[in-house]
């Protein structure tokens, strides 16, 4: 089991991701620069939190055009694990992998904070570890992250069991409290909260030790 | 190959909250700017290009706006093909 952490210039949450992989988990990763295109031997993607060329024109948009981001594009559509966490959940959407749009704070604050999630896993695959409707506490980190999307395709969405985490108390003024979407098949999932920084109980819980610990199972 | 240039104006789906928006037409009625009843950001965005002729411009340029500058799901754009500079070399 190898875990790609793809790495932008400003992404900031990669090491992050790679001690909650490797240090909490014992699950091997590998750093892949914007620049690379070669994914073999890797089960899974994560696009990890940051600023990705700083954030330029809108967050996403320019990751969107990278080399790596192309051979993940074609991985997942292959059917392979893909999870973007909180800049990486922007790149997605740009990416058009996942619909809809993230926003500025509807109260304009960059938030860091817990919070309580609500989880509904429906197919999605890194959630196959978490009750449905259960409750689980990570950490949110973001100014950028009030989903949009039209009211039609939000129903859309709910109706098809992809809007896979809500916040219980929105924070950012999210449609339909959406914290995390997966893509219909289920390989991929995007959210807003960080489950890589609830793995370790010396910073606090580790109830997203099951998210990455999906893997292994 | 004649030079074009470009303004695109990119602003936020009237359906999509702008709360740097609402901040700035707040702080407008502090400076004593009262009456200000819609305020709105969006960006303008200044480009030069190079195209054999007006239509490919075009086309590169509705490209570039549609797929980078803006973000359809969210962002409306409008292009604005200015006089051809006609700069050449």
């Amino acid at each position: 089991m190898t875990l790609g952490v793809v790495v932008f210039p400003g992404s900031n949450c990669d090491r992050d991701v790679r001690w909650a992989a490797e240090g909490c988990l014992g699950i091997r990763t590998r750093f892949l620069w914007h620049e690379e295109r070669d994914l073999t031997g890797l089960d899974a993607v994560v696009i990890p939190g940051g600023f990705s060329y700083g954030d330029y024109l809108r967050c996403g948009a320019i990751a969107r055009f990278a080399p790596v981001l192309q051979e993940v594009m074609a991985f997942a559509q292959r059917g392979g694990r893909v999870l973007g966490i909180c800049n990486g959940f922007q790149v997605l959407t740009e990416l058009g992998l996942l619909p809809g749009a993230l926003t500025r704070n509807r109260h304009l604050h960059f938030l860091c904070e817990p919070t309580e999630l609500t989880v509904q896993p429906g197919a999605c695959s890194w959630l196959q570890s978490y009750g449905a409707g259960e409750v689980v506490s990570f950490p949110i980190a973001h100014g950028e992250g009030r989903y949009q999307v039209e009211p039609e395709q939000l129903r859309q969405l709910e109706d098809n069991g992809q809007v896979v985490l809500r916040y219980c108390r929105n924070p950012n003024g999210s449609v339909g409290d959406v914290a995390g979407l997966s893509n219909a098949a289920g390989n991929v999932l995007g959210l807003m909260p960080h489950p890589e920084r609830a793995c370790d109980a010396t910073t606090g819980g580790v109830d997203g030790r099951r998210l990455l610990g999906s893997l292994l199972s | 190959m004649p030079l074009f240039s470009a303004r695109v104006l990119v602003s936020l789906r009237p359906s999509v909250l702008d709360p740097a928006g609402e901040a700035t037409r707040a702080a407008a009625a502090r400076l004593g700017v009262d009456g200000v009843s819609r305020l709105r950001i969006g960006k303008a965005v200044e480009v030069e290009l190079d195209a054999p002729d007006a239509a490919t411009a075009r086309q590169q340029l509705e490209l570039l706006s549609d797929r980078l500058l803006a973000n359809p799901v969210i962002e409306n754009w409008t292009l604005e093909l200015l006089d051809d500079a006609g700069a050449g070399a």
